[in-house]
């Protein structure tokens, strides 16, 4: 099941003994299906709060998120979100942290466990699926930490800063990686970030936010004209720092 | 050539290793030796009062005694109560602070409560415990208990609340519930904190059971001690005590042994 998602009048205040702080104000996007879009902004501006609303850690002050324009997204939605580090837990073998999210969310089944399998051999992580995270390069883990997340099946993958504990030129790697296996699965993916060739190397659509409180500043669609893109083959194309200057220019401008 | 110089090299570090290692186990026996054989010597001379400070050779006699009478069953006692105050400590402890990581609320309420009961020296509620439980092994055995429970509840609780918040939060972007969450990462990432209040928990519950002994007993090592000393057979005493400090590091090597054997089987770092 895929679809696109759209949000509708974001609003998001905190409150505190200090008093309250607007956050996100009326935030309205429609994601479509099958891309990948990137968020970013200046830091402190809401953007991981994005991702955590959308992902029902937390609720929306105000605002509706609708899945394929009909129904508001219900509580227990199938959303894959992907953290700063791989947070891989030690005392469990590799393959028991990529069933991690089945059992959580009580999906254990001969398919569902057959879908993780495949994952973990199509993306070369078989024959270290009896290994501990402590054996594995960061790359790897990475790598597990996406297969966990995508043997849930989620209809949306969000990435916060999902690579920003990496070394640069693992990240480099991890990037390229990812974004391959993100388009094998043709997943409807939302990264947040604050590193602009990273957005650029790996979007559709990047949203560029404003300060707090956060709204959309602009959008820019990402189009290189070549055939089989990744996010390393992109980085040389001429086309890519006429994005950067864009992006920037946005993102500092008042 | 040079292949040959590294190997010897290595070979020195090696030798250098094991004479240091080598030297450190020949000093600890000397210490010994020379503290039993002065001790020996010094009362054999009549140098101090055996009568006092008892000797080697005189603790020796004892030891051969009580051998042949119920030494046995005195150690028994002593390791049974331990155990069992350890246990229940332990077990009681953690399910204490399972509940209170439950209910933050809970936790805030209990605190200072929690901190006056820790800092009570808790042989001040030996006469309690003896009117409330009765003279005997339950006395002392709630007296063990009530040295280890508190440091349990206030180490297992402190390991719950600082377990990695991000690691909790990737068990969210699951949907896992609290359950969930305590039984996949906050428990399991707490297992070395639980081993290490195993480590404490032998120790005090063995402060807890010879004050307990001390206090009321007929039986067990804190008995022997306090007995030895009312009768002024101070033979009894020091031998006792000499056989309590050896059963007590036999229990803590027996945990450390076990933590090892825990660490290595699943992979925590410790």
């Amino acid at each position: 099941m895929h679809g696109c998602l759209s949000l509708e009048h974001i609003t998001k205040t905190y409150q505190d003994l200090n008093g309250e702080t607007l956050a996100i104000k009326d935030f309205t996007h429609t994601f479509e299906e099958g891309k990948f879009v990137s968020v970013v902004g200046p830091s402190g501006c809401g953007k991981s709060t994005l991702l955590s609303i959308i992902a029902g850690l937390e609720p929306q002050t105000s605002g509706v998120i609708f899945w394929d324009n009909s129904k508001p997204l219900e509580s227990n939605r199938n959303i894959g979100y992907m953290l700063q580090k791989d947070y891989l837990l030690d005392w469990r073998t590799v393959y028991k942290n990529v069933l991690l999210g089945l059992e959580i969310k009580k999906m254990l089944s001969p398919e569902t466990i057959a879908y993780a399998n495949s994952l973990l051999e199509k993306y070369d992580l078989l024959e270290f699926k009896d290994k501990y995270p402590s054996q594995l390069s960061g790359g790897m883990r990475q790598r597990v930490a996406l297969i966990r997340t995508l043997a849930t099946n989620p209809d949306i993958l969000l990435l916060d800063e999902a690579f920003s504990a990496l070394d640069y030129q693992t990240r480099l790697l991890v990037t390229d990686d990812v974004y391959k296996i993100i388009k094998a699965e043709g997943k409807t993916t939302i990264m947040v970030t604050h590193d602009i060739p990273e957005s650029i190397s790996m979007s559709d659509d990047v949203i560029v936010l404003s300060k707090r409180p956060t709204t959309i500043k602009q959008i820019y669609p990402i189009h290189f004209e070549m055939d089989n893109r990744t996010p390393l083959t992109c980085r040389d194309n001429p086309m890519f720092s006429t994005y950067f200057d864009r992006i920037w220019n946005a993102l500092n401008s008042e | 050539m040079t292949g040959k110089k590294n190997l010897s090299a290595r070979e020195k570090y090696l030798r250098d290793k094991k004479r240091y290692k080598i030297s450190v186990v020949v000093t600890q026996i000397s210490i010994l030796l020379f503290i039993i054989l002065g001790w020996e010597l010094l009362a054999q001379l009549n140098i101090i009062d055996s009568f006092i400070t008892s000797s080697p050779s005189r603790m020796f006699a004892t030891f051969k005694r009580m051998l042949s009478q119920d030494l046995m069953t005195h150690i028994g006692v002593t390791c049974l109560e331990t155990l069992v105050g350890f246990l229940l400590g332990t077990v009681a402890g953690t399910l204490i602070a399972s509940l209170l990581w439950w209910s933050p609320f809970l936790s805030e309420v209990f605190s200072p409560y929690l901190v006056v009961l820790g800092s009570l020296p808790k042989v001040a509620l030996g006469p309690i415990i003896i009117v409330w439980v009765g003279a005997g092994m339950p006395a002392i055995i709630t007296m063990a208990l009530m040295v280890s429970l508190i440091v349990t509840i206030l180490d297992m609780l402190s390991g719950f609340t600082s377990t990695d918040t991000n690691k909790i939060k990737m068990l969210k972007t699951f949907g896992a519930n609290k359950l969930q969450t305590f039984t996949k990462v906050v428990f399991p990432s707490n297992i070395p904190t639980l081993l290490n209040v195993l480590k404490v928990n032998i120790g005090l519950s063995m402060v807890g059971v010879i004050t307990g002994e001390f206090l009321v007993s007929k039986n067990g090592l804190g008995y022997l001690i306090v007995y030895g000393g009312q009768v002024f057979q101070l033979d009894l005493v020091m031998t006792s005590v000499v056989i309590l400090g050896i059963v007590a590091s036999i229990l803590y090597n027996a945990v450390v042994l076990l933590q090892k054997v825990i660490c290595k089987s699943s992979k925590w770092q410790n």
